[in-house]
């Protein structure tokens, strides 16, 4: 039976992850681990999260699951989620400045600095919380029978500024435009919560599940 | 492309059943909530909140085997309030599957509860919930006291310098009952909705008082809510969530449509 490790570092809400990805894939096994050997075996991994990132990196790497999503985000499909995204930047300017993972070069930013400097007339609430449009920027297998300009749930007050396009295969406009989807490879890492996007966010989390990891 | 206004059905459990008070009295059992929650993700609602109105805290319990249950079959943002008072109280919640918990009275007791929840839990799942009710008369500027115990209880604190303090303690969110609106069908308190909407850098649901689609429409564009929350009207079946989001587009809101990729 093939497995979807949802790698679990005492933060947020993992049960709707995992009971997501039941309801889209009966035929895998879906663990929700902290065990690095569990997520090196497993055919798919999932990093979700919500919360701060200084409590974010502090505990994978006290549980020394820094090195373990570097090297299963090289060679197996590999889904982030909104904190999961934003932790595989090179740095964040929240809590102070934190360094992340390091797997995409870039800096996450806070949506209330950024409308000041990009000098954005009405800017928004934040946290951006609520149903937005996300624009498919290529085509990627989980895109796959998902329409262009779906709406996603997110919920976040620091965002990924836009990256390389080679990287980005979804943006979403809040004052300003941003990296709603990464994609380079076998990694595909989502702003929004697919978990809690009803079906566009369903239809999203069987894609992965049905993922060889090519794009 | 921009962020949809949303539309919260509300859900007010009472030992595990949904019932809703007209202004906590004559309370009426209206369902079953899993299937409350499935018949609303169906319809598109944008979110769903839970408010624990049980008194025993055996009843509470129960509810955490509530949001458990539908949070297995309903893919969408889930807030539960009511009885909130420690961080125990919140890893509960967010770990049965809620996404978000509403803070109360156990913000006014103890105000640095929240800066420590949003510390530990973020900002995001962080709402405090603020009944509000106006103090001022006819003839005075207006002004809004925070109540207690289902509007029973003043506390001497201004509504809107109390969301402007928990916003800056790491509320993610402000949910805003006028306690003057709540059960009477009258509309939102739009005056007090958008003063607290200007005063705070968060996103706002107004509550308490929708009886028809105009109101939504009032606390969107008078009260400048982010969110609009409403209960019987939905209910009670006298309009679906689509004919309500149908209504504020044509209004000129933006809201998620169905028909809408």
């Amino acid at each position: 039976m093939a497995t979807i490790a949802v790698i679990d570092y005492g933060m947020g809400n993992l049960r709707s992850v995992g009971k997501a990805l039941e309801h889209v894939d009966a035929r895998s096994r879906i663990l929700v681990t902290d065990d690095p050997a569990t997520i090196r075996r497993a055919d798919r991994v999932v990093l979700p999260g919500v919360g701060a990132i200084r409590e974010c990196m502090a505990q994978l790497r006290r549980l020394e699951l820094d090195a373990v999503i570097r090297e299963v985000g090289s060679n197996k499909p590999f889904l982030g989620v909104c904190l999961g995204m934003q932790a595989l930047l090179t740095t964040s300017e929240e809590n102070g400045g934190m360094e992340a993972l390091g797997m995409f070069p870039g800096e996450v930013r806070h949506f209330t600095a950024c409308f000041a400097e990009a000098g954005v007339p009405t800017p928004g609430k934040v946290p951006h919380m609520g149903w937005n449009q996300v624009r498919q920027t290529r085509a990627h297998p989980l895109w796959r029978g998902i329409p262009d300009g779906s709406w996603f749930y997110f919920v976040h007050s620091y965002f990924v500024p836009l990256l390389d396009d080679a990287w980005t295969a979804g943006m979403t406009t809040y004052g300003l435009e941003f990296t709603a989807v990464i994609a380079r490879e076998n990694i595909i890492a989502t702003q929004f919560h697919p978990e809690k996007s009803q079906t566009a966010g369903l239809a999203l989390l069987a894609n992965f599940t049905r993922w060889d990891g090519t794009a | 492309m921009t962020l949809a206004k949303r539309i919260v059905p509300c859900l007010d459990v009472d030992q595990g059943r949904v019932v809703k008070g007209v202004k906590f009295v004559d309370i009426r059992d209206a369902g079953n909530p899993v299937e409350i929650a499935q018949r609303y993700d169906r319809a598109g609602a944008d979110e769903i909140t839970f408010l624990d109105i049980t008194a025993s805290s055996d009843g509470r319990e129960t509810l955490v085997q509530v949001v458990e249950a539908v949070a297995s079959e309903v893919f969408m943002p889930l807030t539960v309030g009511g009885g909130i008072r420690t961080p125990a109280d919140i890893r509960r919640m967010l770990n049965a599957g809620a996404d978000k918990v509403g803070i109360n009275t156990a913000a006014i007791d103890n105000p640095d509860f929240v800066h420590q929840a949003a510390q530990r839990f973020g900002s995001q799942c962080i709402v405090v919930a603020i009944d509000a009710k106006r103090v001022s008369g006819a003839d005075e500027p207006s002004r809004w006291e925070v109540f207690t115990h289902g509007g029973r209880r003043p506390t001497g604190i201004d509504a809107v310098s109390w969301a402007q303090r928990m916003a800056a303690s790491g509320a993610g969110e402000i949910l805003l009952t006028s306690m003057d609106r709540d059960g009477t069908r009258e509309g939102f308190d739009i005056s007090l909705t958008r003063a607290v909407s200007d005063a705070v850098p968060v996103p706002v649901i107004a509550s308490g008082g929708v009886g028809c689609l105009q109101h939504l429409v009032e606390g969107v564009v008078g009260g400048g809510a982010d969110a609009v929350l409403a209960a019987s009207i939905f209910h009670f079946g006298e309009h679906t969530i689509a004919e309500a989001k149908a209504y504020m587009a044509a209004q000129g809101v933006v809201v998620r449509l169905a028909e809408d990729p």
